[in-house]
Protein backbone atom coordinates (compact mmCIF):
# COMPACT_ATOMS: atom_id res chain seq x y z
CA UNK A 1 0.00 0.00 0.00
CA UNK A 2 3.00 2.22 0.87
CA UNK A 3 3.70 2.37 -2.81
CA UNK A 4 0.63 3.57 -3.82
CA UNK A 5 0.77 6.77 -1.67
CA UNK A 6 4.45 7.41 -3.01
CA UNK A 7 3.12 7.56 -6.46
CA UNK A 8 1.07 11.27 -7.63
CA UNK A 9 -0.90 11.01 -10.17
CA UNK A 10 -1.50 13.66 -13.01
CA UNK A 11 -4.50 12.42 -14.50
CA UNK A 12 -6.79 9.06 -13.13
CA UNK A 13 -8.97 7.51 -15.58
CA UNK A 14 -12.27 5.52 -14.53
CA UNK A 15 -12.73 2.45 -16.91
CA UNK A 16 -14.96 0.42 -14.21
CA UNK A 17 -17.66 -1.61 -16.25
CA UNK A 18 -16.47 -1.43 -19.37
CA UNK A 19 -14.70 -4.38 -20.85
CA UNK A 20 -11.58 -4.79 -23.60
CA UNK A 21 -10.44 -2.91 -25.36
CA UNK A 22 -12.14 -0.47 -23.85
CA UNK A 23 -9.53 0.19 -21.24
CA UNK A 24 -6.76 0.68 -23.65
CA UNK A 25 -8.47 2.40 -26.59
CA UNK A 26 -9.24 4.87 -23.17
CA UNK A 27 -6.02 5.03 -22.08
CA UNK A 28 -4.07 5.47 -24.62
CA UNK A 29 -6.34 8.55 -25.86
CA UNK A 30 -5.72 9.40 -22.17
CA UNK A 31 -1.74 9.44 -22.43
CA UNK A 32 -2.35 11.50 -25.55
CA UNK A 33 -3.31 14.22 -23.31
CA UNK A 34 -0.11 14.14 -21.06
CA UNK A 35 3.72 15.72 -21.04
CA UNK A 36 6.44 12.91 -21.03
CA UNK A 37 6.72 11.98 -17.45
CA UNK A 38 3.24 12.70 -16.11
CA UNK A 39 1.51 9.65 -14.73
CA UNK A 40 -2.30 8.33 -15.23
CA UNK A 41 -3.88 6.28 -12.61
CA UNK A 42 -5.84 4.12 -14.36
CA UNK A 43 -9.11 2.44 -12.74
CA UNK A 44 -10.47 -0.50 -14.60
CA UNK A 45 -12.86 -4.07 -13.45
CA UNK A 46 -11.92 -6.10 -16.67
CA UNK A 47 -10.33 -9.20 -14.99
CA UNK A 48 -8.03 -9.06 -18.65
CA UNK A 49 -6.74 -5.50 -17.65
CA UNK A 50 -3.54 -6.87 -15.80
CA UNK A 51 -2.31 -8.65 -18.50
CA UNK A 52 -3.35 -6.32 -21.38
CA UNK A 53 -2.51 -3.05 -19.79
CA UNK A 54 1.28 -4.70 -19.25
CA UNK A 55 1.54 -5.64 -22.96
CA UNK A 56 0.09 -2.09 -23.72
CA UNK A 57 2.88 -0.94 -21.66
CA UNK A 58 5.63 -2.92 -23.35
CA UNK A 59 4.46 -2.33 -26.85
CA UNK A 60 4.39 1.77 -26.29
CA UNK A 61 7.47 1.65 -23.97
CA UNK A 62 5.15 3.80 -21.15
CA UNK A 63 6.13 2.32 -18.40
CA UNK A 64 3.82 0.53 -15.82
CA UNK A 65 4.95 1.99 -12.59
CA UNK A 66 2.71 -0.06 -10.22
CA UNK A 67 -0.19 -2.66 -11.02
CA UNK A 68 -2.43 -3.51 -7.59
CA UNK A 69 -5.93 -3.97 -6.76
CA UNK A 70 -8.35 -2.52 -3.97
CA UNK A 71 -10.93 -4.72 -3.55
CA UNK A 72 -12.67 -5.88 -7.49
CA UNK A 73 -10.60 -2.94 -8.96
CA UNK A 74 -7.37 -2.75 -10.73
CA UNK A 75 -5.12 -0.18 -10.12
CA UNK A 76 -2.34 1.18 -12.69
CA UNK A 77 -0.06 3.95 -12.62
CA UNK A 78 1.27 3.97 -16.05
CA UNK A 79 4.07 6.86 -16.63
CA UNK A 80 3.98 9.09 -20.08
CA UNK A 81 7.71 8.26 -22.13
CA UNK B 1 12.09 -8.99 -41.21
CA UNK B 2 10.86 -7.37 -44.53
CA UNK B 3 9.93 -4.37 -43.48
CA UNK B 4 11.13 -1.69 -46.32
CA UNK B 5 11.76 0.70 -43.37
CA UNK B 6 13.36 -1.12 -39.72
CA UNK B 7 11.97 1.72 -37.86
CA UNK B 8 8.44 1.71 -39.03
CA UNK B 9 5.97 0.89 -36.18
CA UNK B 10 4.44 -2.42 -35.73
CA UNK B 11 1.45 -3.23 -38.35
CA UNK B 12 -1.18 -5.27 -38.61
CA UNK B 13 -3.38 -5.71 -41.33
CA UNK B 14 -6.89 -7.58 -41.00
CA UNK B 15 -9.30 -9.23 -43.41
CA UNK B 16 -12.52 -8.67 -42.71
CA UNK B 17 -14.98 -11.19 -44.75
CA UNK B 18 -17.89 -11.16 -42.66
CA UNK B 19 -20.91 -9.23 -41.98
CA UNK B 20 -22.82 -10.57 -38.84
CA UNK B 21 -22.40 -8.63 -35.80
CA UNK B 22 -21.04 -11.57 -33.90
CA UNK B 23 -18.45 -11.19 -36.57
CA UNK B 24 -17.89 -7.29 -36.89
CA UNK B 25 -16.80 -7.16 -33.58
CA UNK B 26 -12.92 -9.47 -34.28
CA UNK B 27 -11.70 -7.31 -36.65
CA UNK B 28 -12.49 -3.90 -34.82
CA UNK B 29 -11.71 -5.16 -31.45
CA UNK B 30 -8.43 -6.18 -32.84
CA UNK B 31 -7.88 -2.90 -34.95
CA UNK B 32 -8.82 -0.39 -31.95
CA UNK B 33 -6.36 -2.49 -29.60
CA UNK B 34 -3.54 -2.50 -32.05
CA UNK B 35 -4.21 1.03 -33.09
CA UNK B 36 -4.26 1.85 -29.50
CA UNK B 37 -0.88 0.09 -28.67
CA UNK B 38 0.40 2.98 -31.42
CA UNK B 39 0.58 0.04 -34.78
CA UNK B 40 -0.48 0.76 -37.97
CA UNK B 41 -3.27 -0.85 -38.98
CA UNK B 42 -5.19 -1.45 -41.82
CA UNK B 43 -8.68 -3.40 -42.41
CA UNK B 44 -9.77 -4.38 -45.80
CA UNK B 45 -13.20 -4.95 -45.82
CA UNK B 46 -14.46 -7.59 -48.67
CA UNK B 47 -17.47 -9.80 -49.38
CA UNK B 48 -20.03 -9.60 -46.36
CA UNK B 49 -17.42 -7.72 -44.24
CA UNK B 50 -18.22 -4.97 -46.79
CA UNK B 51 -21.45 -3.68 -44.90
CA UNK B 52 -19.23 -2.78 -41.79
CA UNK B 53 -18.04 0.09 -43.81
CA UNK B 54 -21.81 1.65 -44.10
CA UNK B 55 -22.68 4.52 -42.14
CA UNK B 56 -25.38 2.91 -40.93
CA UNK B 57 -24.47 -0.01 -39.32
CA UNK B 58 -27.47 -3.15 -39.96
CA UNK B 59 -25.22 -6.24 -38.27
CA UNK B 60 -27.15 -8.81 -37.30
CA UNK B 61 -26.73 -12.05 -35.46
CA UNK B 62 -27.67 -15.07 -38.28
CA UNK B 63 -28.18 -18.13 -36.31
CA UNK B 64 -27.50 -20.10 -39.27
CA UNK B 65 -23.87 -21.86 -39.23
CA UNK B 66 -23.66 -20.98 -35.73
CA UNK B 67 -24.72 -24.26 -34.12
CA UNK B 68 -22.52 -23.96 -30.98
CA UNK B 69 -24.37 -20.24 -30.30
CA UNK B 70 -25.51 -19.80 -26.99
CA UNK B 71 -28.03 -17.77 -26.08
CA UNK B 72 -28.39 -15.68 -23.18
CA UNK B 73 -30.90 -13.37 -21.61
CA UNK B 74 -30.01 -10.28 -20.84
CA UNK B 75 -32.55 -9.77 -18.41
CA UNK B 76 -33.10 -11.19 -14.54
CA UNK B 77 -31.45 -13.31 -12.01
CA UNK B 78 -27.93 -14.14 -12.96
CA UNK B 79 -28.55 -17.89 -12.64
CA UNK B 80 -31.06 -17.44 -15.30
CA UNK B 81 -28.70 -15.18 -17.31
CA UNK B 82 -26.09 -18.22 -17.18
CA UNK B 83 -28.42 -20.36 -18.72
CA UNK B 84 -27.10 -22.01 -22.29
CA UNK B 85 -30.67 -21.43 -24.14
CA UNK B 86 -29.71 -24.54 -26.74
CA UNK B 87 -31.94 -23.69 -29.38
CA UNK B 88 -31.93 -26.29 -32.26
CA UNK B 89 -30.31 -24.92 -35.70
CA UNK B 90 -33.37 -25.78 -37.53
CA UNK B 91 -35.66 -23.88 -35.42
CA UNK B 92 -33.51 -20.85 -35.80
CA UNK B 93 -32.94 -21.03 -39.22
CA UNK B 94 -36.56 -21.36 -40.00
CA UNK B 95 -38.86 -19.18 -37.45
CA UNK B 96 -39.30 -15.94 -38.58
CA UNK B 97 -38.31 -13.15 -36.46
CA UNK B 98 -35.58 -15.32 -34.83
CA UNK B 99 -32.79 -13.36 -36.39
CA UNK B 100 -34.31 -10.33 -34.83
CA UNK B 101 -34.68 -11.64 -31.74
CA UNK B 102 -31.00 -13.35 -31.20
CA UNK B 103 -29.51 -9.62 -32.42
CA UNK B 104 -31.62 -7.98 -29.56
CA UNK B 105 -30.40 -10.43 -26.69
CA UNK B 106 -26.65 -9.95 -27.84
CA UNK B 107 -26.70 -6.43 -28.56
CA UNK B 108 -28.47 -6.52 -24.67
CA UNK B 109 -26.56 -8.80 -23.03
CA UNK B 110 -22.92 -6.85 -24.53
CA UNK B 111 -23.98 -3.68 -23.13
CA UNK B 112 -25.09 -5.17 -20.08
CA UNK B 113 -21.30 -6.92 -19.48
CA UNK B 114 -19.81 -3.25 -20.71
CA UNK B 115 -18.61 -4.36 -24.02
CA UNK B 116 -18.65 -1.07 -26.63
CA UNK B 117 -20.98 -1.50 -29.85
CA UNK B 118 -19.56 -2.10 -33.28
CA UNK B 119 -20.42 1.29 -33.76
CA UNK B 120 -18.29 3.04 -31.08
CA UNK B 121 -15.33 0.64 -31.91
CA UNK B 122 -15.55 1.63 -35.51
CA UNK B 123 -15.11 5.63 -33.97
CA UNK B 124 -12.50 4.34 -32.05
CA UNK B 125 -10.64 2.87 -35.30
CA UNK B 126 -11.33 6.05 -36.80
CA UNK B 127 -9.76 8.09 -34.12
CA UNK B 128 -6.92 6.23 -33.68
CA UNK B 129 -6.02 6.43 -37.73
CA UNK B 130 -7.06 2.64 -38.74
CA UNK B 131 -7.35 2.51 -42.44
CA UNK B 132 -10.61 1.32 -43.24
CA UNK B 133 -10.14 -0.34 -46.93
CA UNK B 134 -13.55 -1.27 -49.04
CA UNK B 135 -12.99 -3.92 -52.00
CA UNK B 136 -13.94 -2.52 -55.22
CA UNK B 137 -14.69 -5.92 -56.36
CA UNK B 138 -17.14 -6.74 -53.89
CA UNK B 139 -18.41 -3.30 -54.61
CA UNK B 140 -19.51 -3.94 -58.25
CA UNK B 141 -20.29 -7.61 -57.58
CA UNK B 142 -23.12 -6.68 -54.97
CA UNK B 143 -23.93 -2.82 -56.73
CA UNK B 144 -22.84 -0.43 -53.86
CA UNK B 145 -21.66 2.86 -54.79
CA UNK B 146 -18.49 5.00 -53.19
CA UNK B 147 -21.42 6.81 -51.71
CA UNK B 148 -23.00 3.64 -49.86
CA UNK B 149 -20.19 4.07 -47.32
CA UNK B 150 -18.62 6.08 -44.95
CA UNK B 151 -16.25 9.13 -46.45
CA UNK B 152 -13.21 7.97 -44.59
CA UNK B 153 -13.32 4.35 -46.06
CA UNK B 154 -10.76 4.19 -48.88
CA UNK B 155 -11.64 2.03 -51.71
CA UNK B 156 -8.98 -0.83 -53.33
CA UNK B 157 -8.23 -4.08 -54.35
CA UNK B 158 -6.35 -7.41 -53.75
CA UNK B 159 -2.76 -5.62 -54.60
CA UNK B 160 -3.83 -2.85 -52.21
CA UNK B 161 -3.99 -5.06 -49.17
CA UNK B 162 -1.11 -7.35 -50.32
CA UNK B 163 1.17 -4.58 -50.24
CA UNK B 164 -0.12 -3.20 -47.27
CA UNK B 165 0.42 -6.95 -45.39
CA UNK B 166 3.56 -7.87 -47.01
CA UNK B 167 5.54 -4.92 -44.78
CA UNK B 168 2.96 -5.69 -41.66
CA UNK B 169 4.02 -8.26 -38.49
CA UNK B 170 0.62 -9.18 -38.38
CA UNK B 171 -2.07 -10.90 -40.77
CA UNK B 172 -5.11 -12.11 -39.87
CA UNK B 173 -8.66 -13.00 -42.10
CA UNK B 174 -11.18 -13.32 -40.29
Amino acid sequence: MEAVEVIKEDQTLDCTGLLCPMPIVKTSKAMKELQAGQVLKLIATDAGSPPDIEAWSRQTGNELLLSTTEGDKFIFFLKKS
Amino acid sequence: MSKSNPNAPKRLALISSKGTLDWAYPPFILASAAGAMGWEVGVFFTFYGLTLLKPELTAAVSPLGNPAMPMKMPFGPEGFQNINWQMPNMLMANVPGFEGLATTLMKQTFQNKGVATIEELRESCLDLDVRLIGCQMTMDVFGFSRKDFIPQAEIGGAATFLEYAADADVQLFI
